[in-house]
């Protein structure tokens, strides 16, 4: 009886205490909002939210609604994040490889590029790029071309856009590429079990990767073109370009620095997995007669990816949220548009401020919930 | 001497590979060399592109002559083995060292040679170079913020009290020692909030703030002789009942008056900035963090399922949340959660946020090192009579802890990386000033060497903290 009480007390207060906390600040709430005139409530967002986004992947003006402006914020934010993860997973690969070199130069390069771009905050970073070094670019008119096609201005970075003719058909043969790859790989793997030959999996796929678009190209009508940016005078002083994709140095910047940023975590991560693996692994392997790619990639990858992969999944989620930061240079993310321009335009600071932390607290749980299962599924069974 | 084979070096003709080699090798450096620093073309005669390329080839080719191995040469061995052992090492290498001799002289000339150090205007920078002065005459805002200059010798002595304080631990003989740790958990930051409360600030602003600091001191100070069956209650009802008596009912009137020193203007934090807002932010969110992370570390652990589901919760969410938004909400949202008349400072609030985003990772990493104790330890304690709180503050925590140094180090580290977003809420430290500073209209133009200013002195202290934690790991690594 007595235990049964020492274990239900304690946890009564504690639940009384959180009650009583959210209640309090529940019921001030109501009062502050009835004092202000405020009524709560998610009708704002079918409403039309009457100001512009300068950068958007969805169409979208001030006459559309605040949750269309939600859309775009999200969006850019995704946008952001999925590059700069890109860029910082293979520039954390390089140089996490890098530093473990026996290279006495190349190691401590590497160590240099991690100790230095991971003692300084983030911010600083972003601000140094957007207003410091990207400021130092040329403007349109002077700008000289990158390989004949690319402009890299102070107004931002001009690349070639691709026009497609029949884009779904050569859609459809990357598929099937795709698609004949595992059924090789699957059958690859049958006739080394059943008779002990290797086929030469990894030139069949490189060559179907690249045949079947091909075709497409020849015989499947596909047809594609670039349209190059071009400089055009709006007045005497202003230029502009035309055509092509503009990348706003806002995401030049936010993506640059978070990517050099990030990839230095990634880079330790990669190390840290990579050192993680046993000698004897190595030497066993090597032992058995497999050639160094085959130890890199049946022995050594499998095991450090296990190691590797849980501390570079939180790695990805902070780069996500530190995404963010975007509102300081006026990158139009979910914090700018949304938290930002929305909430001053409404006032509803309950309403947003919580859709803002749902979106972020879904994305990093359904993220983390997707990595545990993955975790799940490479981790050793032991028998 | 025996014939020699340029394909392919070998020990016989060591001598003539390594002249021809090293020769061949300083030539590629040379030339870049004169290249970078005078700007001497030496291979001008060639066309543009090879001229380019021809000290990497140069270079490629010395590397290979001086490629053998078991030479009997010691250095040349040592060379082959670090930088030299092959071909892609070898180009690697030589790009190496052909960029660290191409970046010298542009950064060199940048930092030092044509920068401008002297006067006090913008005039005397017009020279390609940065512009320190830039930085000395805004130094006092970038380290102060909008602190009035005739005050700021309250922020230093404040700062160089604590530092000394902070250092007693240095100096404590053995008989003290075993009063450290209630030293620095408990008088130690009391001491440094009373300075900051009533020295830098000077004035009332802090009030509900300072009751709560108050109480929990004091309750902390009986608690020590509370018996532990009762210390979990005692725990949850009288730091509050103290809180609230301080505030209503006992000391309100004398607590204003004691927060106005004599003499002492009264700043307020809106005026506070720069690099010692930095440090204030994040020493109080260091102290805070801490405790708050472990008991929700201790409570993802308990037996009690309502805590423990309170417990992820909380984690959960302060992890999965931006520090920005949290800022969002503790400008814009938390205001609206109190009652009208009650007013928390900018400061305060900001401090309070992100120490709870900080404590959900302390505590992540504090029950890593609860799981990686071994059950023996929870077993052997209980065995002896332990009961909940004993355990844990005498067997369990010691060790946990010294296992995470390193996560909790990276996560004060993070924290001081995070300072510089409470411009969110319109609070101004060093990287705020900056941005400021950078657009006065007399001193356009000088991003640069603000930003590079301000990453100096931030790598400086990262670098430092992470040095003193590898050192603290190293002392109190035992072994298993």
């Amino acid at each position: 009886m007595e235990l049964k009480l020492q274990k239900i007390i304690p946890q009564l207060i504690t639940v009384l205490v959180v009650v009583l906390v959210f209640g309090f600040f529940t019921y001030n709430a109501q009062i502050n909002m009835e004092n202000r005139g405020i009524d709560f409530g998610y009708g704002f967002l079918s409403q039309e939210s009457s100001f512009d986004v300068q950068f958007s992947l969805i169409e979208y003006d001030g006459s559309h609604s605040y949750f269309r402006a939600y859309l775009v914020g999200l969006l850019n934010t995704i946008l952001v994040s999925v590059i700069g993860i890109i860029i910082a997973t293979i520039l954390g690969v390089i140089v996490g490889v890098a530093r473990l070199s026996p290279n006495y130069l190349i190691n401590q390069f590497a160590a240099f590029y991690v100790e230095f771009f991971r003692n300084i905050p983030l911010l600083l970073q972003i601000f140094f790029w957007y207003f410091a070094a990207l400021r130092a670019l040329p403007l349109p008119q002077d700008a000289d071309a990158i390989l004949g096609v690319f402009f890299l201005t102070i107004k931002g970075l001009y690349v070639p856009a691709f026009v497609w003719e029949n884009l779904n058909v050569f859609l459809y043969s990357i598929i099937a590429a795709i698609i004949a790859i595992v059924v090789i790989r699957i059958h690859a793997r049958k006739v080394q079990e059943t008779q002990g030959k290797q086929l030469p999996v990894f030139w069949i796929s490189v060559g179907l990767i690249f045949i079947l678009p091909l075709l497409s190209f020849l015989v499947g009508g596909v047809s594609l073109s670039f349209e190059i940016p071009k400089l055009k005078q709006l007045a005497t002083t202003s230029f502009k370009y035309e055509g092509g994709i503009s990348l706003p140095p806002e995401l030049i910047a936010l993506t640059l620095s978070l990517a050099l940023y990030t990839a230095t975590f990634i880079a330790e991560c990669v190390r840290a997995g990579i050192q993680g693996v046993g000698k004897g692994q190595k030497e066993a392997a090597a032992s058995i007669g497999l050639n160094p790619n085959q130890v890199l990639k049946l022995v050594v990858m499998p095991q450090a990816l296990r190691i590797i992969i849980p501390p570079t999944t939180n790695q990805y989620l902070n780069l996500t949220k530190n995404s963010s930061l975007a509102a300081a240079i006026a990158y139009p993310d979910l914090v700018l548009v949304f938290a930002g321009t929305a909430l001053m335009q409404t006032g509803k600071a309950i309403e947003i401020v919580s859709i803002t932390m749902l979106t972020y607290l879904s994305l990093s749980i359904s993220i983390s919930i997707l990595m545990n299962w993955y975790n799940k599924k490479i981790a050793i069974k032991e028998k | 001497m025996s014939k020699i084979n340029f394909l392919k070096p070998d020990k016989d003709n060591l001598t003539i590979f390594l002249y021809m080699g090293s020769f061949l090798f300083v030539i590629s450096v040379i030339d870049v060399f004169l290249n970078s620093f005078f700007s001497l073309n030496i291979t001008g005669f060639l066309p543009a592109s090879l001229s380019f390329i021809i000290p990497i080839i140069l270079g490629f080719i010395g590397l290979y002559f001086i490629r053998i191995e078991h030479s009997g040469n010691k250095f040349l061995d040592q060379v082959n083995k670090n930088i030299n052992t092959n071909n892609f090492n070898a180009i690697l290498s030589l790009l190496i060292i052909f960029i660290i001799i191409k970046s010298i002289p542009p950064v060199l000339s940048w930092f030092v040679v044509d920068a401008s150090f002297a006067g006090d205007s913008k005039d005397v920078c017009s020279g390609t170079g940065a512009c320190w002065t830039y930085i000395k005459v805004w130094f006092r805002r970038f380290m102060y913020g909008m602190y009035p200059n005739a005050e700021q010798w309250r922020i230093n002595l404040s700062f160089i009290a604590l530092a000394l304080l902070g250092s007693v631990g240095y100096f404590a003989t053995e008989k003290f020692k075993k009063y450290l740790t209630l030293y620095y958990v408990v008088i130690y930051p009391f001491i440094a909030f009373l300075f900051i409360f009533f020295f830098i600030s000077g004035g009332p602003i802090f009030f509900d703030f300072s009751y709560g600091i108050i109480a929990a001191v004091i309750s902390i100070i009986i608690g020590f002789f509370i018996p532990s069956k009762f210390k979990f209650y005692y725990f949850i009802f009288v730091p509050i009942t103290l809180y609230i008596a301080l505030k209503y009912f006992i000391f309100y009137e004398e607590l204003i008056e004691l927060g106005k020193l004599d003499g002492l203007n009264w700043v307020e934090t809106g005026a506070w900035g720069g690099l010692s807002l930095t440090f204030i932010i994040s020493f109080f969110c260091l102290i805070f963090c801490f405790p708050i992370g472990m008991a929700f570390a201790l409570g993802r652990r308990s037996d009690f399922p309502l805590i423990r589901y309170i417990s992820i919760g909380f984690i959960e969410f302060w992890r999965g949340v931006p520090l920005i938004t949290v800022l969002f909400m503790s400008a814009v949202m938390f205001p609206m959660f109190l009652p009208a008349d009650f007013f928390i400072d900018k400061l305060v609030r900001c401090i309070i946020a992100i120490s709870l985003f900080e404590a959900a990772y302390v505590a992540e990493v504090i029950r890593g090192g609860l799981q990686a104790l071994p059950r023996g330890q929870y077993e052997a304690a209980k065995s002896l009579g332990m009961g909940y709180w004993r355990m844990h503050i005498f067997v369990i925590l010691p060790q946990a802890l010294k296992l995470v140094i390193p996560g909790i180090a990276n996560t004060f580290l993070a924290l001081v990386k995070d300072t510089p977003l409470i411009f969110v809420v319109g609070l101004l430290e060093i990287v705020g000033m900056l941005n400021l500073a950078k657009t006065n209209p007399e001193w356009l133009g000088f991003a640069m060497e603000g930003y590079v200013f301000a990453a100096i002195i931030f790598w400086i202290i990262c670098y430092a903290m992470s040095k003193y934690s590898y050192n603290l790991e190293q002392k109190y690594k035992t072994e298993r």
